[in-house]
């Protein structure tokens, strides 16, 4: 597979006040036309790596291929190929949709040709066809952040780089911001974008985990989930207390910790599969001896979260 | 000590700030020792409907009462029995951690004789002891928002609101967070807490849905997950994009959206699935994976919401009038 995007070793060190490598020998690879995510708590690294990724900063230690062409010695090659959306994208608020579409448009040397017919489309596709001739300032939050991303489009990016295009947005737009970037997928264009956010994980082909300035994990959402070395099972059943002194002394239960009226329960995978299974058994047949009304007793899909949590603990435990 | 069956008790709770609707006759009720989660997004109400209920506003119609105490009436009672835990924890950055809580024991005028246990006890119960001494300036973010939730509860309050308290802070604070908050419930504490993150409203009994100020749904978890009409699916196949047009074409699908290299289909049952994985493979495409999944409560929301939207739109007499328009308007309001 061709890269899109390469980083290897990159480290960042913001100077002597700052104890922390912001990046510490972050390595990662992003095949052409996929969205890769960048996920991880604030203070993990993010913004550092995209700002690295993007050109507008150089890393203490390591090289990036950004498209093709080294971001420190080709900077100015690969910077015309990057479309970039920084977490506070200035947008001009006394210009209109159409105003802001042209300057971005201007500044990215669009010729006139082709300017408008892809202004168009661009208006078509992040849903603002209807606004266009509105001031930006009076735009809704989640707008605000669909023109910002028609923006960093409008010189036709080969790699597009997203920094926190979500939060602070509410559930709809983005909702709608993530049908928009599958599109863009869909159109060939690589998407790197950060996010605060685990469940946005499942919404990216592959996905690197940072904290603290380190890469936990990388991989595709489904075997960072399949690596983990146990299962989730769901219980919730009344009298609560009845249930928890039963799950507290199950066979195989690993952990467990209340979520809502439900616990859930970690229990260690098998050489086999069928130790969820085996254990999903026996926990039914002691609610139903101890006369425990069982509401609920099901496995359980491993969050994001749940790697990630996982992972950190890992982490402290090397350290 | 007033007696209560429930910790919150609103009936028709409004609030206009002039023309503005902030909250719209509101009714929830949160028994005593249970975790109660408003949920909604930015600018749907959860704010000022907290702010009521701690006596810090006053509601323009409707009543509530919080422990008892009639919010409009005894304002002041509630004040002393309550603790709030904002977005914005205003903590005093030049004292010590320890300090703080010395500061906010005699603030809510804890007998002197309880203040040095009740402090020893919180510190020791929120992992504070590392930090004692250390200006709370250089804390983390995460150990500035547990001495927040240490300093809310000093004075040992049976009711505690969480307006955003864990906003920012990372997945694996929020567990040990919320793993306090089930200690203080287990032991009869009841808790209001509001979140945006769809996610976290999974630790509530019960959830009440927010959107412009009204309550849309009030549930468990569970039981709203329930309400959704279909049957979610998650499915790896290729190509992807094939499929999708496929499946966008089958009466039996309700949606379907590509997540990274899955698809995430609503049918209209369980029963579809069948027909479709046979539609697929006439058509080429190879399906490897198939696995029927729980709706996210932000599926559940969302659905919610569009269904209020075609409502209010229908309602509407406005031709033409979009609601993003309005959304817009909301936000230039704030």
């Amino acid at each position: 597979m061709d890269y899109a995007i390469e980083a290897r070793d990159i480290s960042k060190h913001y100077g002597r006040r700052h104890p922390r490598l912001a990046l510490d020998r972050i390595s990662l690879s992003v095949g052409e036309g996929q969205l890769f995510g960048l996920i991880g708590p604030d203070g993990a690294g993010k913004t550092t790596m995209l700002r690295i990724l993007s050109t507008v900063m150089e890393p203490s230690s390591g090289q990036a291929r950004v498209a093709g062409f080294d971001t420190r010695k080709n900077a100015e090659k690969s910077r015309p190929l990057i479309g970039y959306m920084p977490q506070a994208f200035s947008l001009y608020p006394d210009l209109s949709v159409i105003e802001n579409l042209n300057f971005f448009a201007d500044i990215n040397g669009v010729p006139h040709a082709r300017r408008d017919e892809r202004i168009v489309q661009l208006l078509e596709f992040a849903r603002l066809d209807r606004f266009q001739q509105r001031r930006s300032a009076l735009l809704s939050g989640g707008m605000r952040k669909k023109l910002a991303l028609a923006c960093a489009l409008v010189h036709d990016p080969k790699v597009l780089l997203l920094d926190e295009p979500t939060t602070g947005v509410d559930p709809l737009s983005r909702r709608e911001l993530w049908e928009i970037l599958a599109q863009v997928v869909l159109q060939g264009v690589t998407v790197l974008i950060s996010t605060p956010y685990m469940d946005e994980a499942e919404r990216c082909h592959q996905v690197a985990m940072l904290h603290q300035g380190e890469l936990l994990s990388r991989g595709s959402p489904a075997d960072l989930a399949r690596n983990l070395p146990f299962e989730v099972i769901e219980v919730k059943a009344r009298p609560r207390k009845a249930m928890r002194a039963i799950v507290e002394q199950a066979d195989g239960v690993a952990d467990w910790r209340p979520v809502g009226d439900r616990l859930r329960l970690s229990v260690q995978k098998g050489n086999g599969n069928g130790n969820a299974k085996r254990i999903l058994k026996n926990l039914q047949s002691q609610f139903k001896r101890q006369n425990v009304d069982v509401q609920l007793l099901r496995p359980s899909k491993i969050s994001m979260e749940d790697v990630f949590v996982y992972l950190v603990g890992q982490q402290r435990g090397n350290h | 000590m007033n007696n209560y069956t429930h910790a919150v008790e609103t009936h028709q709770l409004t609030k206009h700030f002039s023309d503005f609707v902030a909250v719209d006759a509101v009714d929830f009720a949160i028994p005593k020792g249970e975790i109660f989660g408003l949920l909604g997004p930015n600018g749907a109400g959860k704010t000022t409907t907290i702010r009521m209920l701690c006596g810090i506003m006053k509601p323009s119609a409707g009543t509530a009462t919080v422990l008892g105490h009639d919010i409009s009436r005894d304002p002041e009672a509630i004040k002393k029995q309550i603790g709030y835990m904002s977005q914005r924890f205003s903590l005093y950055n030049d004292l010590t951690a320890f300090e703080n809580l010395q500061f906010y024991a005699a603030v809510y005028s804890v007998p002197r004789s309880e203040r040095a246990k009740n402090i020893t006890e919180l510190i020791e119960i929120s992992g504070l002891a590392d930090h004692r001494n250390e200006l709370t300036r250089n804390l983390s973010g995460a150990w500035r928002q547990r001495l927040a939730l240490a300093c809310a509860i000093v004075h040992k309050p049976p009711m505690l609101f969480l307006d955003e308290a864990t906003a920012g802070v990372d997945p694996v604070s929020r567990r040990e967070f919320w793993d306090l908050i089930y200690d203080m419930a287990g032991q009869g504490v009841s808790v209001l807490a509001t979140t945006h993150y769809m996610d976290e409203a999974e630790y509530c009994n019960t959830i009440g849905m927010m959107y412009r100020g009204e309550l849309i749904a009030i549930a468990e978890p569970d039981e709203l997950r329930a309400s959704l009409p279909g049957t979610l699916i998650q499915m790896e196949c290729d190509p992807i994009d094939r499929a999708q047009a496929i499946l966008d074409a089958m009466p039996e699908t309700l949606e379907a959206s590509v997540h990274g290299a899955q698809l995430h289909i609503t049918l209209t049952d369980a029963k579809s699935i069948k027909k479709i994985t046979r539609n697929l493979s006439r058509n080429q495409i190879q399906v490897s994976y198939i696995e029927e999944v729980q709706p996210s409560l932000e599926d559940v929301f969302i659905a919610l919401v569009s269904e209020y939207r075609l409502k209010a739109e229908q309602d509407s007499d406005v031709n033409g009038q979009d609601m993003t328009d309005a959304n817009a308007m909301e936000e230039i309001r704030k």
